[in-house]
């Protein structure tokens, strides 16, 4: 049933019966310098929406001079359309465990704090036991370092690093202002490492195979592979592993229905990407950035109700902290649905686009500021179904 | 350690500041401005209203000017066209939140917002109404504020205002997305929630979602009973600062012009609360120096810290927060209450009035002082004071009365009551009803006249949040030997935001101090919730140093030597049946 076409790695997935924290030992006997040169020779950058260099978040946060540092793994998974993340805590938690150690090691954290989404509570037995065996396994190699749940508190925007760290103090999820970041000043003001669940892991893998290996697959800006998570109008939805920088084009084919006219990549906060743009668009960072999340739509889905149900999205999980997303999320919904029943004209679209480019650039954090990405690529690539 | 400089431009001005500034300080040392909302410069910077975003080159997004510290050779632009067209949409965005009907507003000219939206020319709606009919229903259920979430901007001043200030917490934002909103707990109305009136919130507030709840037209009504004989109440506190709303500076000629301003709006008497200041510090200081006495005699009984009541705010916090320092209140009626009562017997009894045809007005700093006139007062179920308003509701009679104060001839107070002392004044900042004992107990205890040294005592002045003081008599009168060489510590809080942190420190019963003063608000009643807006710490001290200087000119320092207070305690309060007047029903 697979095509040949797309190249399939196996690497985040692949070993997880046999691990005794075999990589994991190994690596705490190399000098914490030389783990984080090597992780950014590997060029491994985030794997959520954002994709900031991790050995550089790593070293700044080493380079901080502080008794006490912190490791968290956001599993607080809420983009819409993925579901990797989920995946991997249940099939490979000792990998993320792993890179959650290492990074504490790094860094010089004895505190790993996993914030597990409340959806994924359902995880939280499992994930202790694992927790558990870990603990004995860091033991024996001399390592200080222990893994506490927290378990989400439930909005999308807890999935904002400083969001997701007031959460835990015991505060409303709303984002803080930066600088300072968190690797400087996170949870309870320590300098603070953030990382998705897949960035902990892919961060294992890459010491068990080494940077040289990783950096054979993907391109030189985009270096490794990627868990997908594909969904919408496809015969093979699910997680699968891609090479980075490979093209909408190649993945369509494979993935896609017929008749696919568009692709969200990177979910609710990402773009649209319509046909015409599948064989230039290059998922990666010289490309697009994306978490993961991959939904195709076809020639019988209608874009405007995809823009509608984006922004209500957005209006119901803005924390309403900001004005540009609090009531920008809010004017964007009311005024596409008011242009659609023609109670206003069709040149209201220009105010709207142009209200969504100053929540781009004036919004507190990523949530405000990635309205205008969803809004304006649909916009502009499927005007006559928005308006009409 | 001295900070190191950071240098930026600004609009290509170069600036140099010291590290820690930020983009916001940096532009205003080069008399920039840069508009702001959430912003207030007593509080923690919260950055969530957007509206002093700025250019920083190399930025992709704005950054802002409030909560952006400044680096080495940052460029900052605050007028660039993707400023203005942000600025713009985010006050057009806030407007479309707010119920903007601005004539009808009871800020209506003096509202952040307002500014905000001239000085943006916002014109045509651009955008949908969004205010929910179900906050068009104001919360008045509070003797002391209105709140109106129409007209809530969300900056969240008050949130911060009450918890970070005030540690009382009556305000907090619940839910997200399009149905957040400043709440209180639950939604429940004020009046059935933890709030201590102090109206330090409707000072902070930059529109008229938290107001003062308005009696000045209550009291417009009594003016106009032909049969009633109105008399009014002023502080020194309201006097300085009626000013700022009125557009003239206080000098010393405003105390006698604002008289003739009441007089002009229709009151039949006006009266000092300075005198009635100077019958608390007596009653406050023999209190205290009967729990002293007590003290001293049993041991196991804990009297003491004897901790000040007359803010009534402060009643409030100690019910709920802090019960353990019930007992240690003082009994003593505010001087507000000890005017009601006194005009409306000692005064009525002498200008044979019925005390029934009186209505007592005080116009104060405060807001909580509203919640008094809810006393009544047994048998004869009279109110002590029937309304209390704001400087602020002050003003605006006077402006509606289209008095001009500055061009008006001076009057006097009722000569009845009339003469104060520089120690009643005192009263009206953080630190200074302490001085003021201080003055009368020393005297009183040793019998000798107060050395001048002691009329100043610094470490009770000034911001801090705990301020404290150690007096020793060498020398005592018979009966106080028990004080001879005794250390007697005086503490004083400056603003409820340090209370609890003070009480929590000592167990019961093993607080050290002798006499602890507590104001709620921050600088005492001067920085009162009722004061005009804007207001800010730096403003109050303003406002404080010239209380201050009223001390320091003034004939009688202590409240003792007040010639017709010796005359009331003579003539009135001696007797028998009025033992109980000035005590807390």
């Amino acid at each position: 049933m697979e095509s040949p076409n797309q190249k399939r790695i196996d690497l985040i997935f692949s070993n997880y019966t046999s691990s005794k924290y075999k990589v994991l030992e190994r690596t705490l006997q190399r000098p914490p310098d030389e783990l984080i040169s090597e992780l950014m020779d590997s060029g491994l950058k985030g794997r959520g929406n954002v994709g900031f260099p991790t050995g550089m978040k790593w070293k700044f946060a080493r380079r901080e001079d502080a008794g006490t540092k912190y490791v968290i793994c956001n599993a607080n998974e809420s983009e819409t359309g993925t579901f990797k993340d989920r995946e991997i805590l249940e099939l490979v938690p000792r990998k993320v465990l792993s890179g959650m150690a290492i990074c504490g090691y790094c860094i010089g954290s004895k505190k790993g704090i996993i914030y597990l989404r409340h959806e994924y509570s359902y995880l939280k037995e499992h994930l202790q036991n694992e927790i558990s065996i870990f603990q004995e396994f860091v033991k024996q190699f001399n390592h200080d370092f222990t893994i506490e749940i927290f378990s989400g508190s439930g909005s999308y925007v807890s999935g904002e690093e400083s969001s997701l760290i007031e959460s835990i103090e015991g505060f409303r999820a709303e984002p803080r202002n930066k600088p300072p970041f968190p690797v400087i000043k996170g949870l309870y003001g320590c300098p603070t490492v953030v990382n998705n669940v897949e960035t902990f892991a892919t961060a294992q893998v890459i010491f068990r195979i080494g940077a040289e290996e990783f950096l054979k697959l993907g391109t030189s800006y985009s270096s490794g592979s990627k868990l997908f998570s594909i969904s919408g109008d496809t015969k093979n939805p699910g997680i699968h592993e891609l090479e980075l920088g490979t093209t909408i084009e190649d993945v369509v084919k494979e993935f896609g229905d017929k008749n696919i006219k568009s692709v969200q990549v990177g979910g609710a906060s990402g773009y649209c990407i319509p046909q015409k743009l599948f064989a230039e668009t290059v998922i990666g960072y010289e490309g697009l950035t994306t978490g993961g999340s991959m939904i195709f739509f076809n020639n019988s889905r209608s874009m405007y109700k995809v823009l509608h149900e984006y922004l209500r999205f957005f209006a119901e999980e803005s924390c309403g902290l900001c004005t540009p997303c609090r009531v920008g999320t809010q004017q964007l919904l009311l005024g596409i649905e008011a242009v659609k029943r023609g109670e206003m004209p069709v040149g209201y679209i220009d105010v709207l686009k142009k209200l969504a480019l100053s929540m781009k650039i004036s919004s507190k954090c990523g949530l405000g500021q990635s309205v205008a990405n969803p809004f304006i690529s649909i916009l502009d690539n499927f005007k006559e179904e928005i308006l009409y | 350690m001295e900070k190191s400089q950071i240098s930026l431009t600004i609009n290509d001005i170069p600036v140099t500041v010291e590290e820690g500034s930020t983009i916001l300080d940096a532009a205003h040392k080069i008399n920039l401005h840069i508009p702001t909302l959430c912003y207030h410069p007593d509080l923690k910077v919260a950055g969530n209203c957007r509206v002093c975003v700025v250019e920083l080159k190399g930025n992709k997004e704005l950054v802002t000017a409030c909560s952006t510290a400044v680096t080495e050779g940052m460029v900052i632009f605050t007028n660039s066209s993707k400023v203005r067209t942000a600025r713009k949409t985010i006050v057009e965005l806030l407007l479309s939140e707010h119920n903007a009907d601005c004539t009808k507003c009871y800020r209506n000219g003096n509202c952040e917002l307002q500014w905000l939206a001239s000085e943006y020319r916002i014109g045509d709606h651009v955008y949908h109404d969004l205010v929910r009919a179900e906050d068009r229903l104001a919360d008045s259920s509070s003797f002391s504020i209105i709140k109106d979430d129409s007209r809530c901007v969300r900056c969240q001043r008050c949130v911060r205002t009450c918890s970070d200030l005030q540690d009382v917490g009556t305000f907090a934002v619940v839910k997200k997305g399009k149905k957040q909103k400043v709440s209180t707990f639950f939604g429940k109305p004020i009046k059935d929630v933890f709030c201590i009136d102090c109206g330090q919130c409707t000072s902070r507030c930059p529109t008229a979602a938290l107001i003062e709840k308005p009696l000045f037209e209550d009291v417009w009504d009594a003016i106009s009973e032909p049969e009633k004989h109105v008399v009014i109440s002023t502080t020194p506190s309201v006097r300085v600062a009626i000013g700022e709303e009125l557009g003239f500076e206080y000098n010393k000629h405003s105390d006698s012009k604002i008289i003739a301003a009441l007089k002009l709006l229709g009151f039949d008497a006006v009266v000092d609360s300075g005198f009635f200041a100077d019958i608390y510090i007596v009653e406050l200081c023999t209190e205290f120096m009967l729990k002293m006495k007590q003290a001293n005699e049993d041991a196991g009984n804990k009297v003491l810290p004897f901790v000040t009541s007359c803010s009534p705010a402060w009643k409030k916090f100690v019910k709920t927060k802090l019960p353990q320092v019930g007992r240690l209140l003082s009994s003593s009626k505010s001087s507000r209450q000890i005017f009601g009562t006194l005009i409306k017997t000692y005064y009525a009894d002498q200008n044979a009035l019925d005390p029934k045809d009186i209505i007592t007005v005080t116009v104060t700093p405060c807001t909580a002082a509203k919640i008094e006139t809810t006393n009544s007062r047994p048998p004869e179920g009279l109110t002590d004071v029937d309304f209390s308003i704001t400087t602020r509701e002050l003003a605006r009679m006077i402006r509606q009365s289209g008095i001009d104060i500055e061009r008006l001839e001076p009057a006097d107070y009722e000569p009845l009551m009339s003469t104060h002392s520089g120690a009643s004044v005192l009263t009206e900042a953080s630190g200074g009803t302490t001085e003021a004992v201080i003055r009368t107990l020393t005297e009183l205890v040793t019998g000798n006249e107060l050395n001048p040294d002691m009329l100043k005592n610094m470490a009770l002045r000034g911001e801090n949040g705990i301020k404290e003081t150690v007096i020793k008599f060498s020398e005592v009168k018979y009966g106080w030997e028990f004080l001879k060489d005794k250390e007697i510590r005086f503490a004083v809080i400056n603003g409820s935001g340090h209370a609890a942190e003070f009480f929590n420190r000592f167990s019961d019963g093993e607080n050290p101090y002798h006499f602890v003063e507590v104001m709620v608000c921050h600088g005492g009643c001067i920085g009162g919730g009722g004061q005009p807006i804007p207001v800010s710490f730096e403003l109050i001290k303003a406002r404080a140093s010239i209380l201050y200087s009223l001390d320091e000119l003034s004939m009688v320092k202590k409240a003792h030597e007040n010639d017709y207070l010796n005359r009331i305690y003579r003539e009135f309060l001696s007797k028998e049946e009025n033992k109980e007047a000035l005590r807390m029903p």
